[in-house]
């Protein structure tokens, strides 16, 4: 039952790198990306899989793995936490940077939007300094389209000396030349020529001199100017890995160590100390981004977000923003509430109606009233309740969560309230699940008690994967469910239930964990506002606390 | 001609403006990197929140809300 650091933390998203090849022919694809590009989507098209796409960042928290077949190779395709840069400042970026470098991805397809590339550029520069294998895929093109943006594919491709593919992987366009893209980099067909970023002069100076040091059984693996650049960048996070990937301490080797102190005090005799250094070599992958965009994206129209910022002045103005948020809201939770009733009394009579059938078939089979308890008013009971309680109000409410996602209302909600969020310590993007999930709980935990139960016991089945936000509603009520879980398991009334409960909640602070994660990505996101460090701290405290109450304990608290 | 630096967060709205260097250090300053606010980026205020706080601006093709704490930490230059 131990909870270790391996089955909380980085463990779950470090073992999750793993990846089972079922020939040795088989080609590992990373597929990385910013957030909100659509890269799950890519994902699922290529993969056929149905992992849950969504509009919010951090969703994609460990890595998820998929199969695709062309042209008589298999690809395995991981989908890797979408960040907007590999310099390791939150989980997300490190999972991301230490898949790209040392999870010897045979090609990494970079997935860009091609409403904000300039942007996205930045992380294809990145991971290109790290591997030349990289295909880059601009998505979202029917959206540039909308917005009136053109880019021109053979010059950006000519300029970053990588193949890029236009797609709209909503609509399926560009995939089977995605495919082809990453099977001709993969197997050779295609060699890269990836930009070479130039920094200035005292910075190419220092990075040669420690490049000249790096042990050539360290060069035949990865980029030794990217590992120059890093080790001078100072990034401890990236020589944790590196020493873990190569097995032994980089920094033993004397030269390697010396040449690395001497670039460092020329640096600084020069003016630069380490955050200079890195101001430097942002600013400059920022410029290249900017030119490289400057040269091959036309905005048609100057005003082609007009509609969008009237819009949300609406939904953001200081009169409106907030009795419109709450219009919406008690809607949705009125529809959530109110008409789920209907079909779930429905459904209630239909499988009542059918125990009552068990119940006669089990007296004709003439079965002792042990095993009829057992099934029938125990395991059929509950399930029949939970699904008639439960399945209404997710089929309602998910899709109607779906289309704000899809509106993009959620991010001006948590604009809307960051302010207030922020007196608590937390940040407007908790808002989400908050405004929405806590009041429909409340309801429910009134009325029927049993409801959140089944979010748990069948969290532990299939729907994990699709209904991801459930997860990571679940970090705001945990003790709430966990109470619930305690409460109704007893009446299934099979097996050692104690084991059960222990198993839940052990998967419950696996997945609490993992949704920490995610919560840390929100923090440190885009929209930096919510960077909130203090909250960070706080909700990473609270959660590690819960992880190592015991078991039992837990028990007797709720 | 009259040029002085201002902190973004005092930036009227509807304004542009030119970052000239940040003030915070650590991951807020590199946070603020990436989001692509290095020296020379043109950044336009464009609302703020209900409640005063955050703020919108538009920087290099997307729009970002900051937190007047953050905002306050970027100078810029107003042409």
């Amino acid at each position: 039952m131990g909870l270790t650091s391996q089955s909380t933390g980085m463990g779950i998203l470090v073992n999750e790198l793993k990846i089972q090849l079922t020939t040795p022919d088989d080609k590992v694809i990373a597929l990385a990306g910013n957030p909100n590009v659509g890269k799950s989507t890519v994902f699922n098209s290529l993969t056929g899989l149905n992992q849950h796409t969504g509009n919010w960042p951090g969703k994609t928290v460990s890595n998820a793995q998929g199969k695709y077949r062309h042209k008589d190779k298999n690809f395995i395709m991981v989908d890797i936490p979408g960040t907007y840069s590999l310099m390791a400042n939150s989980v997300e970026e490190q999972v991301a940077r230490d898949f790209i470098c040392f999870g010897q991805p045979d090609t990494t397809v970079v997935v860009t939007d091609a409403t904000c590339l300039e942007r996205n550029l930045n992380l294809v520069l990145q991971t290109m300094e790290i591997t030349d294998k990289v295909v880059v895929c601009v998505n979202l093109i029917d959206e540039a389209k909308r917005k009136k943006i053109s880019i021109d594919y053979n010059k950006l491709s000519e300029m970053l000396g990588v193949p890029v593919i236009p797609t709209a992987a909503r609509n399926n366009k560009g995939l089977m030349e995605l495919m082809d893209a990453v099977y001709d980099v993969t197997h050779g067909i295609i060699t890269n020529t990836p930009i070479k970023i130039t920094y200035d002069n005292t910075l190419e100076d220092a990075i040669n001199m420690v490049q000249e040091a790096i042990p050539e059984k360290i060069q035949n693996k990865i980029s030794s100017r990217w590992v120059a650049l890093k080790l001078l960048d100072g990034d401890s996070t990236l020589l944790e890995s590196l020493n873990k990937y190569l097995g032994f301490n980089i920094l033993d080797d004397a030269k390697l160590l010396e040449s690395l102190k001497a670039a460092k005090a020329y640096l600084s005799q020069n003016g630069i100390e380490t955050e200079q250094f890195r101001d430097r070599v942002v600013s400059k992958l920022v410029t290249v981004a900017e030119e490289i965009s400057k040269k091959t994206v036309t905005f048609e129209s100057k005003q082609y977000n007009n509609l969008d910022r009237k819009l949300d002045r609406l939904l953001t103005s200081k009169t409106f923003g907030i009795p419109i948020m709450l219009i919406l809201l008690a809607a949705i939770l009125w529809l959530t509430i109110v008409g789920a009733n209907f079909p779930s009394e429905i459904l209630s009579n239909f499988l009542f109606w059918i125990e009552d059938r068990l119940s006669d078939f089990f007296l004709w089979l003439n079965t002792p009233e042990w095993l009829h308890s057992l099934l029938v008013t125990g395991v059929y009971r509950t399930v029949a309740w939970v699904v008639s309680v439960m399945l209404p109000p997710m089929a309602i409410f998910f899709p109607l969560f779906t289309l704000l996602e899809d509106l993009g209302y959620l991010p001006r909600i948590a604009f809307n309230l960051d302010n207030f969020f922020k007196k608590a310590c937390a940040h407007g993007k908790q808002a989400l699940t908050m405004c929405m999930v806590k009041p429909i709980m409340y309801f429910f935990k009134k009325g029927q008690g049993v409801l959140p139960c089944p979010l748990k016991s069948l969290s532990l089945y299939k729907i994990q994967k699709r209904f991801r936000l459930l997860f990571q509603m679940r970090t705001d009520f945990f003790h709430l469910k966990l109470s619930l879980t305690v409460n109704v398991l007893p009446g299934v009334g099979y097996g050692d239930s104690g084991y059960i409960h222990n198993l839940h909640i052990q998967k419950a602070n696996e997945r609490n964990q993992m949704v920490l994660c995610n919560s840390r990505s929100c923090h440190t996101e885009r929209n930096s506002a919510y960077c909130g460090g203090f909250a960070r701290k706080n909700l990473r405290l609270i959660i590690a606390n819960r992880a190592r109450q015991p078991v039992n304990k837990v028990f007797q608290n709720t | 001609m009259d040029k002085k630096y201002i902190s973004l967060n005092t930036l009227p709205l509807g304004e542009r403006a030119v970052v000239k260097s940040l003030t915070s250090n650590g991951i807020t300053r590199r946070r603020m990197l990436d989001l692509g606010l290095v020296s020379g980026t043109v950044v336009e205020a464009l609302q703020k929140s209900p409640s005063g706080d955050p703020t919108a601006y538009h920087i290099r093709g997307a729009v970002i809300a900051l937190r007047s704490e953050e905002a306050s930490k970027i100078l810029v230059e107003i042409n």
